[in-house]
């Protein structure tokens, strides 16, 4: 039991020093320091950043490095197993399952990134705005969330899709709206709390404005959690467009995307042809994988109270 | 002992594994499984009537085999297949049928009863044609079809003989009186949970069976399953061998052949053409197909826009199409190739047929310069979603193969619901649909898909007088039984459709039936559901 | 605290009523046209309108609007276009299938998850941390259909040890009498063992499927919290004061912890029900999730509706509960009214 001890970080504890705020240039390759060590101590986060490393070369190069067409259709060579020249097999149409996964990434790549992005702008400053000021903002804020929340979520990113329209922008828009209240919600939590904690007694009696407060003080100190958040979000953002290809409200065909093809191939299993399916789902997966362990590695990194 | 005990449990185990499918535990269970017809689908029904507002496909099956009609068809032989004789009918609540110039007597058998007990009347037949004609939508479009439109049409002769007055010669008059919509309802039964809002007592059969039919619903769960029993005082033919129906909705195609191949279900007709072409290979089952009759496949093209008003550019699409290829890798051989008929074929007396056209793309490029778009242009492919399966693949092989000719599509997923409201504003480009008529004629066809007074299948918008006035001399030389002058006018406007070509006939699908073997009699009717009546188990 | 529910619940007003004009809003901005799908396949124009006016939908928005609040004042629903049933019907019968589904994934999920979160964030970076990351995260890294559609293809297809996935019951068992909705326990009330295991062995795969989905999201967030509550002052103050490491974390870090968990697992339920839509599909689960697709591709608007409101509802009550917990947990928290 003695291990618990050791194993937890000695903790020194700075972050509760007042005007310590934003850390200048010294900090920068203090951060790049401590993410070595991390990635060192880490052999999983370690793994997830690899993996994301080729996500990115997959997403940006995949086009020119693909075997073949993943949009030419050779019906003579369809649903064909693995092999040394279809490593990934071939689908209904002859076409490249390989390059389809390969091309693929660079799509769901960018839904994941758009819509974590678009999901954080609305809903982690809205969430620190209402735990912050309180009072009306978080009445408002609160009220809009609730009303989110009340509805099945993925009910929701169907419905908003559908009245739409099945594009990639919609399916973002849809996964965004979706995820509002789980930032705002956590945001706001974790500001509420702190509001009145003692650094930001600190600050505010300095004389800091409520801005500089928030985004100085409140801000990083809820960070963690909100990167947590977010690594989660990416994955999710890719299962709801996954999701929403399943039920035929994905993007067009014969776009390559993970989501509609292991929809396409689900149909395949049951007859043996699984290369069609697993694949992508595999991608998928690994994806997702990584953004997840990623965020957890990443928490460490940016969490103050763990840095060292 | 220990390691006894463990041999004890683990045999345990297998024993209970090997019955978890079917589960037979009871003996009642085994019995009542020796007599129940298992059968998954898709999807079910939404109302039990065939006259109730929007009542879908899978209801249509409910009232067929719940509800009689006065009369049916005889049934003959296609590919060893029993399939239903469009030119003979057989009696099923009539006792006789006696066509008259200008009207149709019939004589009720004296032993029908309803399954309350009470028997069927000639009111019971005029209150149900009446509804039939009254209640709007889809029934009352369907009897019209028929030239059946009004209530004065069906008299009362006495209580057991019905007479059906004709508005004009029509030869598609009595064929509609044996089709789905003219079912014959329990009026005694229903008039009781009329109100003043619902005269028809629409409300009551939505959920109750209240025919004559050889099976009646026991129990519905609406998206779940539909239990029927057989009703053995059935007047309406020999008893049916099956005593119980049991129809489980299963919406993954996957699960139904699972349950299939599994011994678990006895039938399934709505598998992905590729687990049909397996399953036939593998022998486990029996599996039936047939074409649908009077139905085909299509790619259709809006001739009242550019680039699709010139004749030339839909040649050039015609020669584009990969057919093969959609042949091959989305049917999986199983439908009836619809194009390239060899050069020297004479047109048919028939419908659907082939048309002369191939895969050459070097000749589709050449008309495409012909037609003033030597770089091609671009444009939007629809499907409806609910069928994904044959259109998703064949649009994305179409696609592909368009843009060989410089034609850059866009490939658009309609859902379900919305493809009848869009194909009805008559504005997409160009789409893949099927149209498959149930009275088998080839003038019925094309009087919906062709014609210029523009019905919502007329996708095209299609407008030619030549054409139309080739369909309607067709109907009328029907109507009088002029042969020769039916004939030229079939052939005629056959060979107009071809050559003006506003949507490109691809292939004619197969119904295909899969069951197990201890499962026949299989009937193919003109509505492609499942007759019960003539199934036998064991 | 009795005030305190009264407040919180009349706050849930205005969500609700934010929630019916949304989502009538949004039926009526689907592309499809009921009444052109309700007319059948070989319909006129005229026809069509018939239908539409028979549906009501001739007429403006905001009359339809006010026709759908009269009704639900009155507890109507409105009728389901695709099976044909009142809706609220087609929901009393549909929800009992979702929420034994729902509520037994949740279960075996926070069984597995909130041990192995624990354990990971006592000894961060052990091998348990990081086959906890590994598991949780490879299981939520899966999409639900796809998971569902692999057990169906082991363990049914392949193995033969799972039944057919054919909904709540072996097809030859009738259901058992109805009190809660729910088969486990209707059975168990009957006292009949045969459709007890039946329904049981129904629920195995899909109940895997959810629990699967939603271990990360659980794990993550007991782990990640316990991990923060642990590095707190209070934390070490007691450590410092010599209680052993067992009663820090039960009596100190637990508590503290599961304020994040606790929000967590409302949006986890919300999720579930949300993933339910798809796993009932796979299973043949005649739930409210499946009810509520089929709706939406056949643009039948009441469902729909009915659907949304009634997982609304739900979602009040479910946070108002969760609210009560926090401020039982964290009394830090203040609830605003």
């Amino acid at each position: 039991m003695t291990e618990i001890a050791a194993n937890t970080p000695a903790l020194p504890s700075p972050a509760g020093g007042g005007g310590s705020g934003m850390r200048p240039a010294s900090g920068l390759i203090a951060l790049l320091r401590h993410t070595r060590y991390v990635l060192s101590e880490n052999p999983v986060t370690a793994f997830a950043a690899g993996l994301f490393l080729l996500i990115v070369i997959a997403a940006a190069f995949g086009p020119f490095i693909v075997p073949y067409d993943p949009y030419a259709s050779n019906t003579a060579m369809a649903l064909k197993p693995p092999s040394a020249a279809h490593w990934f097999g071939t689908d209904q149409l002859g076409r490249d399952v390989f390059s389809r996964v390969i091309v693929a990434t660079q799509l769901d790549f960018f839904i994941a990134i758009a819509s974590v992005a678009l999901v954080f702008l609305m809903g982690g400053l809205a969430g620190v705005a209402a735990g912050f000021y309180g009072g009306w903002t978080d009445r408002i804020v609160g009220r809009i969330a609730d009303t989110i929340m009340a509805f099945p979520l993925f009910v929701l990113a169907m419905g908003i899709v559908a009245a739409l329209g099945n594009t990639v922008q919609n399916i973002i828009l849809a996964t965004a709206i979706v995820n509002f209240p789980l930032y705002a919600r956590i945001a706001r939590a974790e500001a509420n709390v702190r509001r009145e904690a003692g650094f930001v007694m600190a600050a505010r009696l300095s004389g800091n404005s409520d801005a500089r407060i928030v985004l100085a003080q409140v801000l990083p100190n809820i960070m963690p959690i909100m990167v947590v958040q977010m690594s989660l979000t990416m994955g999710y953002a890719i299962l709801n467009a996954a999701g929403l290809s399943f039920i035929g409200l994905g993007v067009r065909p014969p776009t390559a995307e993970w989501g509609i093809m292991v929809a396409e191939g689900a149909a395949f299993m049951v007859s043996g042809e699984w290369w069609i399916a697993f694949f992508p789902g595999a991608a998928l997966m690994v994806a997702v994988f990584c953004f997840n362990l990623l965020g957890d590695g990443l928490r460490d990194i940016v969490d103050p109270q763990r840095r060292t | 002992m220990k390691r006894r005990d463990f041999l004890k449990s683990a045999g345990a185990v297998v024993a209970s594994s090997a019955v978890t499918a079917p589960a037979i535990w009871s003996p009642a269970k085994a019995q009542a499984r020796q007599e129940t017809l298992l059968i998954v689908s898709e999807s079910g029904p939404n109302n039990i009537d065939i006259h109730g507002v929007g009542t879908n496909v899978p209801g249509y099956e409910v009232s067929w085999n719940c509800y009689d009609r006065l009369i049916s068809h005889e049934m003959k032989t296609v590919n060893g297949t029993p399939y239903y004789d469009r030119d003979r009918f057989k009696m099923e609540l009539a006792d006789d049928m006696n066509v008259g110039d200008m009207s149709v007597t019939f004589k009720l058998k004296k032993n029908a009863t309803f399954h309350d007990g009470s028997p069927v009347t000639a009111n019971d037949v005029k209150w149900s044609l009446d509804r039939a004609v009254s209640v709007g939508g889809f029934p009352t479009f369907q009897m019209g079809a028929g030239s059946l439109t009004k209530t004065e049409q069906f008299v009362v002769v006495d209580n057991n003989t019905v007479r059906v007055d004709f508005l004009k010669k029509d030869r598609l008059t009595i064929p509609d009186l044996a089709v789905i919509v003219p079912c014959i309802v329990n009026s005694g039964l229903v008039k009781k949970h009329a109100t003043e809002k619902d005269p028809w007592g629409l409300e009551y059969t939505k959920q109750n069976t209240a025919g004559s039919g050889a099976y009646r619903v026991v129990s519905w769960t609406p998206g779940t399953e539909v239990v029927m029993e057989r009703f053995d005082k059935w007047a309406g033919g020999a008893q049916p061998k099956v005593r119980r129906v049991v129809w489980r909705i299963v919406p993954s195609a996957g699960n139904r052949r699972a349950l299939l191949e599994r011994g678990d279900a006895d039938i399934s007709y709505d598998l992905p053409n590729k687990d049909f072409s397996e399953l036939r290979n593998n022998q486990k089952l029996s599996i039936i197909s047939t074409p649908y009759s009077n139905g085909i496949q299509y790619l259709g093209m809006n001739v009242t826009k550019p680039p699709f008003d010139n004749p030339k550019v839909r040649h050039a699409v015609a020669y584009a199409i990969p057919y093969q290829k959609i042949m091959d890798a989305v049917l999986f051989g199983l439908s009836k190739p619809m194009f390239g008929a060899p050069a020297g074929t004479k047109t048919e007396v028939a419908w659907p047929q082939p048309h002369k056209f191939t895969t050459d793309i070097a000749k589709a490029r050449q008309l495409m310069a012909e037609a003033g778009y030597p770089n091609g242009f671009e444009t939007t492919l629809s499907f409806d979603l609910g069928f994904a399966g044959v259109n998703e693949p064949l649009c994305v092989l179409t696609q592909e193969s368009l843009a060989q000719i410089g034609i850059k599509c866009t490939i658009n997923k309609i859902p379900g619901a919305t493809w009848r409201t869009e194909l009805n504003k008559k504005v997409l480009p160009l789409y893949t649909n099927v149209f498959s008529g149930w009275l088998d004629y080839p003038e019925y066809f094309f009087i919906w898909c062709y014609h210029g007074k523009n019905s919502i299948f007329n996708t095209m918008s299609y407008q030619s007088p030549k054409l139309d006035s080739m369909i309607d001399a067709a109907v009328d030389a029907a109507a009088i039984n002029d042969t020769a002058k039916y004939e030229t006018n079939v052939k005629g406007f056959v060979d107009l459709a071809f050559a003006d070509m506003p949507r490109i006939p691809l292939f004619q699908p197969y119904v295909n039936v899969a069951m197990q073997k201890n499962v026949s009699g299989y009937q193919y009717w003109f509505h492609r559901r499942l007759d019960y009546r003539s199934f036998v188990k064991g | 605290m009795l005030r305190m529910i009264l407040k919180r619940s009349l706050i849930a007003v205005p969500s609700l009523i934010g929630v019916i004009i949304v989502t009538f809003l949004l039926t009526r901005a689907l592309p499809g046209d009921p009444a052109a799908y309700f007319a059948g396949p070989a319909a006129t124009k005229e026809a069509i309108e018939q239908v539409r006016v028979k549906l009501g939908l001739d007429k403006p928005l905001i009359v339809q609007f006010g026709n759908y609040v009269a009704d639900l004042a009155r507890g109507d629903l409105g009728t389901s276009l695709t099976t044909g049933q009142p809706v609220a019907t087609d929901i009393r019968n549909r929800l009992p299938a979702s929420a034994e589904l729902t509520l037994l994934g949740l279960i075996v999920s926070m069984l597995i998850a909130v041990p192995l979160g624990i354990l990971a964030a006592t000894k961060p970076g052990s091998l348990a941390d990081h086959l906890c990351r590994v598991i949780s995260t490879a299981g939520v890294s899966l999409p639900v259909f796809f998971t569902g559609l692999i057990l169906v293809y082991v363990f049914y297809y392949l193995l033969g040890i799972a039944p057919a996935p054919l909904g709540r019951l072996d097809t030859f068992l009738s259901a058992p009498p109805r009190i809660t909705g729910f088969y486990l326990i209707d059975s168990a009330i009957a006292g009949n063992g045969e459709v007890f295991v039946s329904s049981l062995k129904q629920l195995v795969l899909p109940a895997m499927t959810l629990a699967i989905f939603s271990l990360a999201p659980i794990a993550r967030m007991t782990r990640a919290s316990m991990l923060a509550v642990l590095a707190s002052d209070f934390v070490r103050t007691a450590r410092a004061s010599g209680l052993s490491p067992a009663t820090v974390i039960v009596t100190y870090a637990f508590r503290n912890a599961m304020i994040p968990v606790v929000t967590t697992l409302g949006m986890v339920f919300s999720f579930l029900l949300g993933a339910n839509v798809l796993v009932e599909k796979v299973f043949a689960w005649p739930g409210i999730g499946s009810y509520a697709v089929e709706a939406l591709v056949a643009s039948d608007f009441a469902p729909l509706q009915g659907f949304v409101l009634t997982m609304a509802v739900m979602y009040v009550l479910l946070n108002l509960l969760i609210d009560i917990l926090y401020g039982v947990i964290d009394p830090r928290v203040r609830i605003e009214a």
